[in-house]
């Protein structure tokens, strides 16, 4: 439920961006999710349909791409990425494992209609 | 034309640095200030009442409590001693930056040595949102199960440190602490762990040690 919050904040960061770069339209929103944070992707497309309804960013399709968590074994050093978090190594059962990748969360780009008089690089 | 803009910024971004202001200013009052996180009855209320009971009237310990409803727990903060203050986040699962700052505005920070903030009884989404308090502590009790790192990695991932509370109910129930640590020090390898029961008080003068020394 803390989706409608990160929904809020998503927006946010997107209009923000998209106005400073003086977008007439946006049109997709590319998102990256780390298995290891708490956000779960359709309850952030559920409310993100409710906010962006009156603003420049309603129609904008929400691409998330997911990063798996990966433990990384610090004996043998194999890496893998169990569905839920493991506590042995499924290779020399050592109990030493790291986390090694799945924390990210973050608003990679925004895709935008611009007026050509602004100067950037083309798609 | 159609243009791809890179942002690569955290989608949080707004409250980090809303955060970021609150611990400005719990810094420039010279407060130390926990946020203390927990499923709902782990216990986050009486560690509390337990760690005002040592650490008052020596030093002058502030309350800040999120509920979804009600005044119990800052009434209890309060009848304990504490300067207290609830905030009800009206049906929010979490408490965050902005709520945290309009509690310290209720706050006589210059009067203040430690600020405690108990957040909303949940593992999974006070864990998102970083209030600006100097350390984040995590509450489990052995009756919620070993399984929980498992089940909260995120919760677990994001603390300072960690109070296992009611260990006294152990010989009781099926809890193997071999197991839940070893979720634990996966996903947080330097975290502090306190095992305690604040029933018997067992365990209890190593957190308080910690919480003393800011």
């Amino acid at each position: 439920m803390h989706e409608l919050a990160i929904a809020r904040h998503l927006l946010e960061l997107t209009l923000e961006h998209a106005e400073e770069n003086k977008a007439t339209r946006i049109d997709q929103i590319n998102i990256v999710i780390g298995q290891l944070s708490s956000f779960v992707d359709e309850s952030i497309q559920f409310y993100w349909d409710m906010l962006s309804d009156d603003t420049l960013a309603r129609g904008a399709t929400l691409n998330f791409s997911y990063v798996p968590m990966e433990l990384t074994c610090k004996h043998c050093q194999h890496s893998f990425s169990p569905e839920e978090l493991a506590h042995i190594c499924p290779q020399c059962e050592s109990l030493a494992l790291e986390v090694t990748a799945g924390d990210q969360c973050y608003l990679e780009s925004i895709d935008i209609d611009t007026p050509e008089s602004v100067g950037m690089e083309k798609v | 034309m159609n243009v791809n803009v890179q942002v690569v910024e955290n989608i949080m971004s707004a409250n980090e640095r809303l955060a970021a202001e609150n611990r400005k200013t719990l810094d420039g009052a010279d407060v130390f200030s926990i946020n203390i996180m927990a499923s709902p009855g782990a216990g986050k209320t009486s560690l509390i009442e337990r760690s005002l009971e040592t650490l008052l009237p020596g030093k002058n310990v502030a309350v800040i409590d999120g509920d979804v409803a009600t005044s119990i727990d800052a009434d209890r903060a309060a009848a304990a001693g504490a300067q207290a203050v609830q905030i009800n986040t009206g049906g929010n699962c979490h408490l965050d930056a902005v709520m945290l700052q309009e509690g310290l505005a209720q706050l006589d920070l210059e009067n203040i040595d430690m600020l405690i903030v108990e957040n909303v009884g949940n593992l999974i989404c006070p864990s998102a949102f970083d209030l600006g308090t100097h350390k984040s502590v995590l509450i489990a009790s052995v009756p919620e199960g070993d399984d929980k790192p498992y089940k909260y990695p995120a919760m677990y991932r994001g603390v300072d440190a960690l109070v296992i509370n009611k260990i006294d109910l152990l010989p009781y129930i099926p809890f193997d602490m071999d197991y839940f640590k070893q979720g634990v020090k996966i996903l947080n390898p330097d975290l502090q762990i306190f095992p305690l029961s604040c029933q018997t008080g067992e365990g209890l003068p190593a957190w308080l040690k910690w919480l003393e020394m800011g």
